[in-house]
C-alpha cells in the first residue's frame, strides 16, 4: 500500500519562489496534508503551511492542488494515481507570505465592513422565538468554515486585484444574505449589498459553490435570492414611484 | 538583544477560543483596552471542533430540568472531585450565557414552539444541550467572533469613523506568547511573544493576563486535538509561579476514528449515541450493558428493551448505558478490544445505520456523515463506524479562584476554559465544555477588569532583563548546530505519553515515562532548527516542545502519586475509587534552577468542602459511595432509621 509519490510544492515568499520537486512516501488512507507534514518532518522542516483541525472543520489548510482550490486535509491521496505528479501551490487570489501560506487579511477586512446582526431592541435574552424552518436558510450559510476557497476561486477578484475594493466576495455576500434572511434581524441590507459590497459584479457562474468544502449552495441559495431581493426593491413600481417623488421634493 | 514592537493594554487575553473571546467581550464591556492573542487565524480556534452542544438547564425540552439537576450531573460525572463552587456557578449561569449568544446572532436548532432545542448527552439526566446539528462549536466561535467585530464597529462609530476601530479591542492573530512578564513582586506586567508570520518579537505591557489557551492533547499520539494544543497556558502559568491542579485527569473520548491511520483520533461526536447510535463488539453484542458501575446502576438501563424505550419515553425508562460518562465508555471499549472482541482496525463498532432512517442521520449528523464519507469512505447511513478512545481533554489545569478566575499565587493572572482546573473534577461531561468556556470566560474578563480597576495607574513594570532573556530563549534553537530535529522528539514524546501515561496506567509504566521525560527534557533544550524566523514551523515546534515536556511531566508525576482510579485516571494497580483520595487535590508547581524550569513538584492539598445546601441535593446513599463517613451530612432521623 505504501508507495513513493512525486510532489511539486511551491516554495518562496513575497519576492520570489518556484516549484520544488520532492519524492515522498505515501501510505494507505492519507490525505495531501499528511504528505506535506511528512515533508516537514523529513525533508523540509521549515516548509510553511497553515493547518489546525485536520478534519475539514476549521478551514485553515486551504491551498491549490493541481490548480484546484482545495482543503489539504480533505484531499485524499487515493483520488490520484500513483504515477501522477501532485502540484501544491498557495491560493492565487491572495498575496503569498511564505510557501503555502498566504495573506488572507482581505477577508477579515471585508468581515469588519459588514454591519453586525441587529436584534429588535425590545427583545430580552431568552425571549427569542424562531421556527426551525425560518432559521434553516441562514443556518446553511453559517456552516461556512471560512476557508476562503470561494474567495480564491471567484473570477471577479482572482486575477483582478483592482476589484477587491468594491467587491466583498462570495463569502461575505453570503454573510449579508444570512443576516438579511435572519428572522429577527432588523436592518435592511439590500441596497448596501448592491452598492457597497458589489453584489452586481457577481455573474452567477457558480465557481464558489463548486469549490465549497461544506457543499453550501452559495450561488443558488444565497447570491441569487439576494439578487432577487435587490431586484424586487429596485423594480417594485411603488418603490420606484416613491423614490421619484422623494427625489423631486 | 533583539528588537521588538511594543503594545500597551489593560487586559491581554491569550487564546481566541470560546473562553478567550468571551473574556475579551467582558473585559471590553467593562471599559478595558483589551488585546486578544491567538496562535492561529481569528476564528480557527479548537472550539470549532466541538460538535454536540452547550449544556444549559433551560428546560426547553424537559421542563423538569434546572440548575440543581445540572449541578448534580456534573458532580457525578466528575466523581465528586469537582470544585463545588465552580460546578454551582456553571450550572446556574449557563442558561444566561446561551440566551446571550442569540442576541449576538447565533442560530440554534429550534423546538416546535420556537425555543432553543436541546438534545440528550452522556451523563445528563435531561435533554440539555443547545446545538446546531453537530457543528455547535463552529456556531459558538463564529458568533463570538462576530460579536467582537460588532464591538469594534461600535467603537469605530463612537470615534466618528466609518470603519471598525482597533483602539479598544484588537485581535493579534498568528502570534505565539512564549513568556509572561512580571515585576519584582511577581505580579503580572505583560507578555512576550513572536509573530508567526515574520518571527519578529512583540512585547505586551499589561497588568492583567487571561490564559485561555486550551489543552495539552498534542503530547499524546492519538488525539482529537489540533497542533495548537501544546499546553502553552499551563506551562506559562507554571513558569510565572502559579500552580496546576489535578493534572493526572486526562479525558480519553470513547469515540475517535481508528481508520485510516492518518485520521486516527479524529473525534466522532457523542451526539451519535445521544441520537440513537449504539456500541457493538465483533460478536454484534451491545456490550455497554456489562459495564454499568455500581454508582450508576440507578440511572442506567440493564437491558436493551428498556434502553430503547428510553429515547421515546424517558420518564418511565432508564437511559441506555451507551450514554454513560465518557471515562466509563472509554474504559469499556478498551476492555472489549483487549479481550479480542474488537473491530478489524482495533476499535469497536458504533452503529447508527440500523437505528435511524437515512434522511434523519444526514439531517442530525451532517458533519459525521461528511467526515466518514470523505476521510474513510464509510457511509454511516449504511454501515457501522469503527471507533476507539482518543485523547480529548484535560480536566486538570491552572488552580483558580472560582468566582474571579484569578490564578493561584500570581496577582494579575487569570485562567478560563480548558486551561483552568477544578470545574470538571476527574471527568468532564460532554456539553459542559462549551458552557464552561462562556461562564468562566466571562468571569475571567470581569475578574481581570476589576483587578485592573483597583490598581489605578500603578501598573506593574516588567524588567528589561526579563525581556532580553525571553528573546534569547526563543532564539536558542537557531544557535545550536547539529542538534536533534524537533519533529523526532515530538513523536517520541507522543508515543511515550500514549503508551505509558494513557488510558490505563500503573506505577512501573508511569515511572518509565518519567525517566523518558527526563531524557526528553534535556534533549529538547538542544534541538536545532533550519531556515530563518519567517513562518518556520520547525522553530515553532521547538518552542512548543518545551511546554509539552513540562506539562507531560505534571501529568505523569500526578498520575504516579494518585493511588486510586477515578474518572480520567485509571490505575490497574489501584483499580478502586478511594474516598480518602477524594479529599485530596494534587498541586503541581515548578522548581526553578539556573536554566529556568528544572523540575515539577507535586504536593497534596485538601479539597474544598461541599456546602451543606449543595450536599442536600443528593441522597445520603449516593453520597456514601463517594465520601468518607466523617464527610457525610449528619443523618436525619427519617433517612437512616437509626435515631435511637
Amino acid at each position: 500500500m505504501t508507495y513513493s509519490a512525486k510532489f511539486r510544492v511551491w516554495r518562496g515568499d513575497a519576492e520570489a519562489g518556484d516549484l520544488q520537486d520532492f519524492t515522498v512516501e505515501v501510505n494507505e488512507g492519507e490525505v495531501v496534508l499528511d504528505i506535506i507534514h511528512r515533508l516537514q518532518a523529513t525533508q523540509a522542516s521549515d516548509l510553511a503551511v497553515r493547518w489546525n483541525c485536520k478534519a475539514g472543520k476549521c478551514g485553515s489548510c486551504s491551498a491549490e492542488v493541481n490548480g484546484r482550490p482545495r482543503l489539504l486535509c480533505m484531499t485524499r491521496m487515493s483520488t490520484f494515481t500513483e504515477a501522477e505528479t501532485i502540484t501544491v501551490t498557495p491560493m492565487r487570489a491572495f498575496p503569498v507570505i511564505r510557501d503555502l501560506v498566504t495573506d488572507v487579511s482581505f477577508n477579515y477586512q471585508k468581515a469588519r465592513e459588514v454591519p453586525a446582526f441587529a436584534p429588535p431592541a425590545d427583545l430580552a435574552p431568552g425571549e427569542y422565538r424562531m421556527q426551525q424552518i425560518d432559521v434553516q436558510r441562514s443556518q446553511e450559510f453559517r456552516k461556512c468554515i471560512e476557508c476562503f476557497l470561494c474567495q480564491d476561486t471567484c473570477h471577479v477578484v482572482r486575477d483582478h486585484e483592482e476589484n477587491k475594493q468594491s467587491f466583498a466576495g462570495p463569502r461575505f455576500l453570503m454573510r449579508i444574505a444570512e443576516l438579511d434572511m435572519h428572522p429577527l434581524d432588523t436592518l435592511d441590507r439590500k441596497d448596501q449589498a448592491q452598492d457597497e459590497f458589489g453584489l452586481g459584479m457577481c455573474n452567477i457562474t457558480k465557481c464558489c459553490t463548486e469549490v465549497c468544502p461544506e457543499h453550501i449552495k452559495i450561488t443558488d441559495n444565497a447570491l441569487i435570492p439576494m439578487k432577487e431581493r435587490v431586484a424586487d426593491r429596485k423594480y417594485d413600481p411603488l418603490v420606484w414611484l416613491g423614490n421619484k417623488i422623494l427625489r423631486r421634493s | 538583544m533583539s528588537d521588538f514592537e511594543e503594545h500597551r493594554y489593560d487586559v491581554v487575553i491569550i487564546g481566541a477560543g470560546g473562553a478567550g473571546l468571551r473574556a475579551a467581550i467582558a473585559a471590553r464591556e467593562a471599559g478595558m483596552r483589551t488585546a486578544i492573542i491567538c496562535k492561529s487565524l481569528f476564528g480557527k480556534a479548537h472550539t470549532v471542533m466541538a460538535e454536540g452542544g452547550i449544556a444549559a438547564s433551560m428546560g426547553n425540552v424537559n421542563s423538569n430540568d434546572n440548575w440543581q439537576v445540572h449541578f448534580r450531573d456534573t458532580m457525578r460525572g466528575g466523581k465528586f472531585l469537582n470544585n463545588p463552587r465552580m460546578a454551582e456557578l456553571h450550572a446556574k449561569e449557563a442558561p444566561d450565557r446561551v440566551w446571550e449568544l442569540e442576541t449576538y446572532g447565533a442560530l440554534f436548532d429550534r423546538t416546535p414552539d420556537g425555543r432553543i432545542s436541546q438534545r440528550n448527552f452522556g451523563g445528563h439526566e435531561y435533554p440539555r444541550l443547545a446545538h446546531v446539528g453537530d457543528r455547535t462549536g463552529l456556531e459558538l466561535i463564529r458568533t463570538l467572533q462576530q460579536k467582537i467585530v460588532s464591538l469594534q464597529q461600535a467603537d469605530g462609530r463612537e470615534a466618528g469613523l466609518n470603519e471598525a476601530s482597533d483602539d479598544m479591542l484588537k485581535v493579534f492573530a498568528e502570534l505565539t506568547v512564549t513568556e509572561l512578564l512580571h515585576d519584582a513582586s511577581g505580579a503580572v506586567a505583560g507578555a512576550f511573544g513572536y509573530w508567526r508570520e515574520s518571527g519578529r518579537f512583540v512585547v505586551f505591557r499589561a497588568p492583567a493576563v487571561v490564559l485561555a489557551t486550551g489543552g495539552i492533547g498534542k503530547s499524546f499520539k492519538v488525539t482529537s486535538n489540533s497542533w495548537e494544543y501544546t499546553g502553552d497556558g499551563h506551562a506559562l502559568a507554571l513558569r510565572a509561579g502559579s500552580t496546576l491542579l489535578n493534572m493526572e485527569f486526562v479525558q480519553f473520548h470513547p469515540t475517535g476514528m481508528v481508520w485510516p491511520p492518518s485520521v486516527k483520533g479524529i473525534l466522532v461526536t457523542e451526539s451519535v449515541r445521544g441520537d440513537g447510535g449504539v456500541l457493538r463488539n465483533s460478536d454484534g453484542k451491545r456490550f455497554m450493558f456489562d459495564y454499568v458501575p455500581d454508582v450508576f446502576r440507578k440511572q442506567y438501563a440493564d437491558n436493551e428493551d428498556e434502553a430503547d424505550r428510553w429515547y421515546k419515553d424517558p420518564e418511565n425508562n432508564k437511559r441506555t448505558p451507551d450514554l454513560l460518562p465518557r471515562d466509563e465508555v472509554a474504559r469499556a471499549i478498551n476492555s472489549e478490544v483487549k479481550a479480542g472482541r474488537g473491530s478489524p482496525h482495533g476499535g469497536v463498532f458504533l452503529d447508527v445505520s440500523t437505528r435511524l432512517p437515512k434522511e434523519e442521520i444526514i439531517r442530525r449528523l451532517p458533519s459525521m456523515h461528511h467526515q466518514f464519507k470523505e476521510l474513510a469512505d464509510v457511509d454511516i447511513t449504511a454501515e457501522p463506524m469503527e471507533v476507539g478512545p482518543t485523547c480529548h481533554y484535560v480536566m486538570g489545569g491552572v488552580e483558580v479562584d472560582p468566582d474571579s478566575a484569578a490564578a493561584a499565587r500570581v496577582p494579575g493572572l487569570f485562567a478560563a476554559g480548558e486551561v483552568a482546573g477544578g470545574m470538571h473534577g476527574s471527568n468532564r461531561l460532554g456539553g459542559n465544555s462549551l458552557s464552561d468556556l462562556l461562564v468562566f470566560g466571562r468571569r475571567a474578563g470581569i475578574g481581570a477588569a476589576e483587578y485592573v480597576a483597583v490598581l489605578g495607574n500603578n501598573y506593574p513594570v516588567a524588567s528589561e532583563s526579563a525581556i532580553a532573556e525571553a528573546s534569547a530563549t526563543a532564539l536558542a534553537p537557531f544557535q545550536i548546530e547539529g542538534g536533534e530535529n524537533p519533529y523526532t522528539l515530538h513523536q517520541e514524546l507522543q508515543q511515550t505519553m500514549n503508551d505509558l501515561v494513557g488510558i490505563i496506567r500503573n506505577a512501573s509504566e508511569v515511572q518509565q515515562a518519567l525517566d523518558t521525560l527526563a531524557d526528553l527534557k534535556a534533549r529538547a533544550r538542544k534541538v536545532s532548527v533550519e531556515g530563518h524566523r519567517q513562518f518556520n514551523p520547525g522553530w515553532h515546534l521547538a518552542l512548543d516542545l518545551q511546554n509539552m515536556v513540562a506539562v507531560s511531566e505534571c501529568v505523569a508525576r500526578a498520575a504516579l502519586l494518585r493511588e486510586e482510579s477515578r474518572g480520567g485516571h485509571t490505575r490497574d494497580d489501584f483499580p478502586a475509587m478511594s474516598a480518602q483520595w477524594r479529599q485530596r487535590n494534587l498541586i503541581c508547581s515548578a522548581v526553578f534552577g539556573p536554566a529556568g524550569l528544572e523540575a515539577i513538584n507535586v504536593v497534596e492539598q485538601p479539597i474544598p468542602s461541599i456546602r451543606p445546601d449543595l450536599l442536600d441535593l443528593f441522597d445520603r446513599e449516593e453520597l456514601a459511595k463517594y465520601l468518607t463517613a466523617s464527610e457525610l451530612p449528619v443523618a436525619a432521623a427519617d433517612t437512616d432509621g437509626d435515631s435511637s
